[in-house]
């Protein structure tokens, strides 16, 4: 928010005079109805992993993060190119692989990816894509640029708390939104529609979607349901899934209805117990056998977490110019591959200064931070990366930047924050403006992720 | 809509109805085990046992200790908390397809009754069946404004009324098969367990003959806890889903419904009690369970091959 001279930065000049002139009572009265906004909407999350298995809601904070027009247009760009790189990528490591055969990635790489399905290999998927919807997060670094610090191309989510918290937010800031002409984005959900309905196999005119949750003890399923209810799409579970001669039926009252475009929110393992995981009750048995005959389309394709790896997006610049013959419009944040003794190595000796992921984990877990842990967390990551380099990356600590946050008591604190837009990838490439600003909400932690207690800041790109 | 989703507004509806009928049952003899009369205590207990379907032995002793258990032991699979808890697991499977409302309704009531359950003793019985007994009334209302009335809330309205049919059913041939030395009030107690002293009472003044009052409670056609009216319910409820899944084959399950409607409408009490009250009930009984089994048959449950050869 401020300059290195300690200015408020220009666009964030009328949220700043707004804050020195609310009194502190009235922003904890704005925080109280937000809260309870919130509350009435029921909108929650489940948080694991602290000995609870709660339903809680969704932690926001009331202060926007504000971004600039012209620096959104170069994010958008970044992200575009990205994801069609990614994709292509994506064709190449199902089909003929000439990247590996060029040099350009080690085949053991791919190979050697827990999320690498075999049976992908040679599989046509609709128009060539892969990944329709994808979550990449993203850092300022301390040059005021952005960088990619992941991308999510299998099950990403967060999307609904963005969307139900800019509805907050018009409600407690309206003279705010109409001073600052913020770009909308409530179009997702007919974005998310369109982009589905593009997939659906050849000669389904009105096709038949529907987005197959986990069920309702899943910790995301009120985004679920929220987005199912939002498209007007049926929402369904493995266990109302039918398939029959290559086709996939739900069981309705009216007797059975055939689908043709699954938006699953339920991993690849868990998809089909005749092709993976065989205990898993959320998928539905020959679910693989239809999608192979071309008959129903699942979005995100399967196989798609060969390319968010941690270890295979060390080598994302080197794909974007593999396949586009373009350089990187948004960089990676350094990365260190295990793989490589003379980095192993390194890493190994100074764990206290970096940052170690697994690579194939999501929401915060099996992460080291390295200025925050205790001898034995490194000893054990240390053990753990010698055991099985492949599966750690290591990154420098960086210090994510932070945005001003109203924190309970009634004073504004700084907290790290990161970005995470989305983009389907439909007929074109829509990039809804912002995205999901995650919040460290603990002083001083790093961790953002919403199931280790992060919170989130409605995103405002400037429309000029 | 998803068989499965048809299923959970089903049960959740029959729990709740199950843990409604039951609050009543309780609240209604609660008062009678107040006065000394001829029929023991014992009897008494026996008779509640039989109407709500329970294993004999199950309640013993102290009669405050046993209708505390019947409101909140969650290990009883029927008490009250038993059941509102299985109607608020079902309504939580599908809470899109009620309203907001509802569930809160429904929530509020479930964790009044655990709480209750939870602090043990020192608690009113009869306080607690009264709050349930409005709670209950809450949900119903709620629903009635705040659902749409489409194939969803037929689904309700088909569980809702056939587990009414049932516990009216057992609760009757409880009553009459344990009637000796049964009096006044006893009678009065079996109409207020289907809230319907002050509807018998307009059609047939004070007068409390057993046959009077099986009369009431079962061929009523316009008073809501009746067999009669339940079946008439089923049965409008059932059209609507007819109509709008047109494709399945509910020939079936009409002609059960109609079967058990006529039953119920083109014969008189003195025939019924001419022939045998007892196997009277139990034929109702079997018609609605084979109707609950026919209807799951074609809705929800329905086998494959089935479903592809139309």
């Amino acid at each position: 928010m401020f300059r290195p001279d300690g200015r408020a930065r220009a666009h964030y000049k009328a949220l700043y005079a707004r804050l020195l002139n609310s009194p502190a009572e009235e922003l904890v009265r704005n925080k109280q109805e937000a809260d309870l906004s919130f509350f009435n909407q029921g909108i929650t999350f489940t948080v694991y992993g602290r000995g609870e298995g709660t339903e809680r809601i969704f932690p926001h904070d009331l202060l926007p993060r504000i971004i600039p027009s012209a620096e959104w247009d170069t994010v958008e760009r970044g992200l575009k190119q990205r994801i069609t790189a990614l994709n292509l990528f994506l064709k190449d490591a199902y089909h003929e692989r000439r990247i590996v055969k060029d040099g350009v990635i080690p085949g053991e790489l791919i190979y050697t990816c827990p999320h690498y399905r075999r049976e992908m290999r040679g599989l046509k998927v609709p128009r060539d894509v892969y990944v329709s919807i994808c979550g990449t997060d993203l850092i300022r670094m301390p040059n005021g640029k952005f960088v990619v610090l992941e991308d999510n191309l299998r099950v990403p989510s967060g999307v609904s708390y963005m969307l139900t918290s800019r509805r907050v937010m018009k409600q407690i800031f309206p003279m705010l939104f109409r001073k600052y002409g913020v770009r909308p984005i409530e179009h997702y959900s007919q974005a998310l529609l369109s982009t589905l309905r593009s997939l659906a196999p050849e000669g389904r005119s009105n096709p038949t979607i529907v987005l197959l949750t986990p069920g309702v003890y899943n910790s995301a399923y009120f985004e679920h349901s929220y987005l199912a209810r939002q498209m007007g799409i049926e929402l369904v579970e493995g266990r109302d899934l039918v398939v029959h001669d290559n086709i996939v039926y739900m069981r309705t009252t009216s007797g059975l209805q055939r689908i043709d475009v699954i938006y699953r929110r339920v991993d690849d393992d868990f998809l089909d117990p005749l092709t993976f995981r065989s205990d898993s009750a959320l998928g539905s048995p020959g679910l693989f056998n239809a999608y192979r005959a071309g008959n129903v389309v699942v979005s995100n394709a399967l196989g798609t977490g060969v390319a968010d790896d941690k270890a295979v997006y060390a080598y994302v610049p080197d794909i974007i110019r593999y396949y586009l013959a373009e350089e990187p419009i948004l960089d990676n944040v350094q990365t260190f591959l295990m793989t490589d003794p003379a980095q192993r190595d390194h890493v190994c000796s100074n764990l206290d200064k970096y940052v170690v992921k697994a690579v194939g984990e999501s929401g915060g877990y099996g992460m080291l931070i390295g200025p925050h842990s205790s001898m034995a967390q490194q000893a054990d990551f240390r053990e753990r990366i010698l055991a099985n380099p492949r599966n750690y990356i290591a990154q420098p600590t960086l210090s994510l930047s932070t945005a001003p946050c109203f924190i309970d008591d009634g004073h504004v604190e700084p907290r790290h924050v990161d970005l995470r837009p989305y983009v389907l990838f439909g007929e074109s490439v829509t990039i809804v403006p912002g995205g999901l600003t995650r919040v460290a909400l603990r002083k001083g932690s790093l961790v953002v992720n919403s199931s280790q207690g992060g919170g989130s800041k409605d995103t405002w790109v400037l429309q000029n | 809509m998803l068989s499965r989703v048809a299923d959970s507004l089903y049960w959740m509806s029959r729990y709740f109805e199950r843990a409604d009928h039951c609050s009543r049952v309780l609240e209604a003899n609660y008062i009678l085990l107040l006065n000394p009369s001829k029929p023991s205590r014992e009897a008494r207990w026996n008779r509640i046992t039989e109407a709500l379907g329970l294993k004999p032995e199950s309640l013993s002793g102290d009669s405050q200790a046993n209708i505390m258990r019947l409101i909140a032991q969650p290990g009883n699979r029927s008490s009250i908390v038993s059941s509102v808890a299985g109607a608020r697991e079902n309504a939580s499977q599908v809470r899109e397809q009620i309203s907001s409302e509802m569930w809160e309704s429904l929530n509020q009531l479930y964790h009044k009754v655990t709480a209750a359950s939870s602090s043990g003793e020192g608690l009113d019985p009869f306080r607690l069946l009264t709050s349930f007994r409005e709670g209950s009334y809450q949900f119903y209302g709620v629903s009635d404004s705040t659902m749409n009335h489409g194939e969803g809330w037929h689904f309700i309205q088909l569980g809702k009324f056939m587990e009414r049919a049932c516990g009216i059913a057992l609760l009757l041939d409880a009553h009459f098969s344990e009637a000796t030395g049964a009096d006044d009030l006893d009678w009065v107690g079996l109409l207020t367990s289907c809230a319907a002293v002050e509807a018998y009472r307009k059609v047939n003044t004070s007068n409390v003959s057993p046959d009077c009052v099986a009369d009431f409670l079962i061929l009523n056609p316009e008073f809501p806890h009746t067999i009669r009216y339940a079946a008439d319910q089923m049965s409008y409820a059932l059209d609507k889903i007819a109509e709008i899944t047109p494709s399945r084959k509910s020939a079936r399950s009409e002609r059960l419904i109609g079967k058990l409607r006529a039953s119920l409408t083109y014969v008189g009490i003195d025939e019924i009690m001419a022939r045998n009250l007892h196997s009277y009930l139990n034929s109702v009984l079997e018609q609605c369970h084979t109707l609950h089994a026919a209807m799951h048959q074609i809705f929800i449950d329905y086998p494959i091959e089935s479903a592809l050869e139309a």
